[in-house]
């Protein structure tokens, strides 16, 4: 068989039709395409590196900004920190769930995606691991740089790194919802934020009192447990409810 | 079971907002039939499309994939229905190759390497196997997404404009497609107003006018001038 770029275009009365057999989709299969739809996003942004790249440097620079006017002579208040970094996520996120969605609909790929045996669930679990891994990407250039420059002390990492994920795990739980549903408005980009950021209001406002609780001195890592067990159980609200609505929300173009 | 020897359309009705686009239409789609759908701009063939493609629902009324109702079995319907739009549907950062074993996997078919070579060569595409589908023309990248509406072996194929920005060797390919198709007795429609592109291939004409069926008429396969001549006489 011929290396597959050397191959000639073929004459149309020598074509025949490719038979192919295909697999029930079931639990396992589900899992798959999840899977698939992860691997194709990481893909697409290894190649482009459009999100990873700007919304890092969009992080970065907000944290270099607000490092000029909060940080003093002996660094600063955990109160300033706790909040600015759950702002830059917040803010730097929204910039990614959109880009992650616009790419799907600037080819329409989103009605091949809809169109496909794929459950709706299955769908929105993809895109959501997708966002997840983005902005995770993205927290891992972020943050050293604001404990860097705020001179922070964090007392407890696993309780902080929890605080991360599942605060990113309830925001984008609810962001790739809006994006979703947002993507063929006009006005998607700031619709999104007015429409996310009012609901995921509890799980930012949780994740900067918890990282304040860690950041205190004394260390308050009781409180920040608090905090991060009230984000797991919006997280998990949120999560029934966005796999709940997702499929009749896309589908209502 | 997911197979379907035709497609009824009930009452379909589709409005956005007050805006009615289809006004309660009936008509019957079936097995080995190629049908061409025509109509001025605004008729709602595009909308047509989408409900028959189970990704927008009416407004009232019903679509019957043999027996199974669209609105209560749309999943299990999906596998069986291939969708050539407007828009490529395939995303520019992959390859053409990479873009159907995508395809192959998400639909759950066996072996997606092997499935995916073996069309992009039934497309004349296998030169550009590696090359991402930014860089193809607008006909090449017709190909692909033609490769990627058919492989699933869709029961129902649905072509939206399918020869724009195709030369005539690709026209050619896919008038071969439309013909093998029809003779595997799946339901083909398509919409074109390029009526030289589908000459001698169509067994019924669909006409669609301002949200009404204007025209459903069985055909024996006639040439472009008694296609235009139908339509002229039904729509002017």
């Amino acid at each position: 068989m011929a290396p597959l770029d050397k191959r000639l275009p073929v004459d149309a009365e020598e074509i025949v039709w490719p038979k192919s057999k295909r697999r029930e989709v079931g639990a396992l299969g589900a899992m798959a395409q999840v899977w698939q739809v992860v691997v194709k996003d990481s893909v697409v942004e290894w190649r482009s590196r459009e999100i990873v790249y700007t919304v890092g440097l969009l992080g970065v620079l907000m944290v270099v900004i607000f490092s000029f006017a909060f940080v003093q002579e002996g660094g600063t208040v955990p109160h300033v920190v706790g909040g600015l970094l759950w702002v830059v996520l917040v803010f730097s996120g929204t910039i990614g769930l959109g880009r992650v969605f616009d790419r799907e609909r600037e080819s329409n790929t989103i009605s091949a995606l809809l169109l496909a045996p794929v459950s709706r669930g299955a769908l929105y679990l993809g895109k959501l691991i997708g966002v997840m891994l983005f902005m995770m990407l993205t927290e891992a250039i972020v943050v050293p740089v604001l404990i860097l420059l705020f001179k922070v002390q964090i007392s407890d990492y696993g309780v902080f790194l929890a605080l991360l994920f599942f605060g990113t795990l309830g925001f984008a739980a609810v962001g790739s919802l809006f994006a979703a549903t947002l993507m063929r408005s006009n006005s998607r980009q700031i619709l999104l934020g007015v429409l996310t950021y009012p609901i995921i209001m509890p799980v930012v406002s949780a994740g900067a009192k918890g990282t304040t609780a860690l950041l205190m001195d004394p260390p308050l890592v009781a409180g920040a447990m608090i905090w991060l067990k009230l984000i797991i159980a919006f997280d998990l609200l949120f999560l029934i409810l966005s796999m709940w609505t997702f499929g009749p929300l896309v589908s209502s173009e | 079971m997911s197979d379907f020897s035709r497609v009824k359309i009930e009452q379909i009705r589709r409005a956005f907002g007050r805006q009615p686009v289809l006004a309660g239409i009936d008509a019957e789609l079936r097995s080995g039939e190629l049908t061409v759908l025509m109509g001025p701009n605004g008729a709602g063939k595009s909308t047509l499309f989408g409900l028959l493609s189970t990704l927008s629902r009416p407004t009232s009324g019903r679509i019957l994939y043999g027996n199974r109702d669209h609105r209560y079995a749309a999943i299990h319907l999906r596998h069986r229905i291939g969708l050539l739009s407007h828009g490529l549907l395939l995303y520019g950062e992959l390859t053409c190759l990479e873009n159907l074993i995508f395809f192959a996997k998400i639909y759950r078919m066996e072996d997606p390497l092997g499935v995916a070579s073996q069309w992009l060569e039934a497309v004349g595409m296998t030169y550009a196997a590696h090359r991402p589908v930014r860089e193809l023309s607008r006909g090449m990248g017709q190909r692909v997404a033609l490769a990627r509406a058919l492989m699933p072996d869709p029961k129902l194929l649905l072509l939206d404009e399918p020869f724009t920005g195709l030369d005539q060797a690709a026209t050619g390919l896919l008038r071969r497609f439309l013909s093998l198709a029809r003779d595997s007795n799946k339901i083909v429609v398509v919409v074109t107003h390029d009526v030289e592109a589908v000459s001698g291939l169509v067994d019924r004409l669909l006409i669609l006018d301002r949200g009404h069926i204007a025209l459903d008429q069985a055909v024996d396969r006639p040439p472009a001038t008694q296609l235009l001549e139908h339509y002229r006489g039904t729509v002017g």
